[in-house]
């Protein structure tokens, strides 16, 4: 009975049945995971500007009421302008990135990002008619993977409002330390760029001072050194002329004038 | 043959509980029981894994060439867990974030290999079910002590809710942070394995 042929044929039909039930519960349930996955994105721009807890639970109706507050703007990258007439909900910067027309080549960097969407969407907080914090997407590469996140920078676009990362898949307990309430709460207050204006912001290899102390350092994760630096180069990236550099610019002009 | 299966059904719940008497499963059962809600969550879809995985190993059984039934075992198991991760993520998206890889490692958690070679392979159906169902319960058990244990001491909280006033709350309870790291769930482990051999000496090994 277990001829060669018919070992072939029982582990393909084993096969064949396990793809079927793989593939369908995956397409079947894509709609509700991709719903739970925006609605994780969209939690995390709240965390990061400092409009929600992270373990606060909120629902479809907080949500809204707390997103008033919020204005999602897109923006060019490389000159920094808005584009009004555009309809954020329209646009996915990180589907634009991976297709030629809609992103551009980017110089050898250390986050390890080859092409920048020529358009992203950023979250301007208001507060009494003024800016109150901007929050920026941030991606770059962990140890393992991508990971993907949201830096909100205070008005002076210095200051650390809030950094989340919502996608990632590092190793739980060392590099998944970037979700840990307690490191997160090390960010707010650290000032991400030096006196020449450039991005110099640090996971540190170990542990960095208080805020006041050490603006520009935030205490390395234990036994994650890969992630660290990954937070590092991709926060370092975002912020400099290949990122947000011409949008920030054109905010501080804006604030300045 | 009601004995029979009550047997199967509730032998492996203490008297030989894959965890406590078996050692197996242990790294999940390490990483995952931090608190209440993450330990029920693993325990249901380890329950649903080893469950249908005994079934479909049993209805297969007479069918399975013996050369490759290891490897077959293996993409029925694979295909239950990837199945069993998307549901998690579908429908309790919180939850599934916490156990992380956890839910994706189940395919290697040797309870579920073990039942299916050591008893599916040689038993009917219904049998091999219940017997999936008596182990997932026994796991689930182990989790669910362990869960609580961890969660009450290690933040003051059952479910989420506070029922222990902490220090830092103006109460009396200070967390003991062991309890909320790995090792923490070795300790409890080997009170409950402690226990339970005080209780059942037959359990312990021969000298």
């Amino acid at each position: 009975m277990t001829t060669a042929r018919y070992i072939l044929a029982f582990a393909g039909a084993v096969c064949l049945v396990c793809a079927v039930m793989v593939s369908g519960s995956a397409v079947a349930l894509r709609d509700l995971q991709a719903a739970n996955a925006e609605r994780e994105r969209q939690r995390n721009v709240l965390f990061a500007a400092g409009l929600a807890d992270p373990d606060e639970e909120l629902s479809e109706a907080d949500m809204a009421e707390r997103f008033a507050a919020v204005r999602a703007v897109v923006v060019d990258l490389e000159t920094g302008e808005e584009l009004p007439e555009v309809d954020p909900t329209s646009v996915d910067p990180l589907v634009e990135a991976g297709i030629t027309d809609s992103s551009r080549a980017v110089p050898e960097n250390f986050a390890r990002i080859r092409r920048v969407e020529r358009r992203s969407v950023v979250y301007l907080v208001e507060a009494e008619g003024r800016l109150d914090a901007v929050v920026l997407p941030v991606r770059g590469q962990g140890l393992w993977s991508v990971l993907y996140g949201y830096l909100a920078l205070d008005a002076d676009l210095d200051t650390v409002r809030g950094l989340t990362f919502y996608e990632h898949k590092e190793t739980p307990g060392l590099g998944g330390e970037v979700d840990n309430p307690n490191w997160k709460a090390l960010w707010p207050g650290r000032r991400v760029f030096g006196a020449a204006g450039e991005p110099i912001i640090e996971v540190a290899r170990a542990a960095a001072g208080p805020v006041a102390e050490d603006p520009h350092r935030v205490d390395g994760l234990a036994g994650a050194t890969m992630t660290s630096r990954g937070v590092t180069n991709l926060l370092r990236f975002w912020l400099a002329e290949n990122g947000f550099g011409a949008f920030l610019e054109r905010l501080r002009g804006e604030a300045a004038g | 043959m009601a004995s029979e299966t009550r047997r199967v059904l509730m032998d492996p719940l203490i008297h030989n509980n894959p965890i406590a008497l078996q050692v197996l499963g242990i790294c999940s059962a390490l990483a995952v029981t931090t608190g209440m809600q993450t330990s029920v969550v693993m325990s249901a879809a380890v329950v649903a894994v080893i469950a249908l995985s005994n079934l479909s190993v049993s209805l297969l059984r007479n069918m399975i060439p013996t050369n490759i039934r290891i490897i077959v075992q293996l993409t029925i198991i694979a295909s239950l867990v990837i199945v069993t991760d998307q549901i998690l993520k579908a429908y309790v998206y919180e939850i599934s974030k916490q156990l992380s890889v956890f839910v994706g490692l189940i395919i290697t958690n040797c309870i579920i290999m073990g039942r299916a070679e050591a008893f599916a392979m040689q038993n009917p159906p219904l049998k091999s079910l219940i017997d999936g169902i008596g182990n997932g319960m026994g796991y689930a058990a182990i989790l669910l002590v362990v869960g609580a244990a961890r969660e009450v001491f290690g933040a003051g909280t059952f479910w989420g809710i506070p029922v222990l006033p902490l220090a830092s709350e103006g109460g009396w309870f200070t967390p003991n942070g062991l309890m909320s790291l790995s090792p923490g769930a070795f300790f409890v482990i080997g009170f409950l394995i402690w226990i339970l051999r005080t209780f059942r000496p037959e359990q312990n090994e021969a000298e």
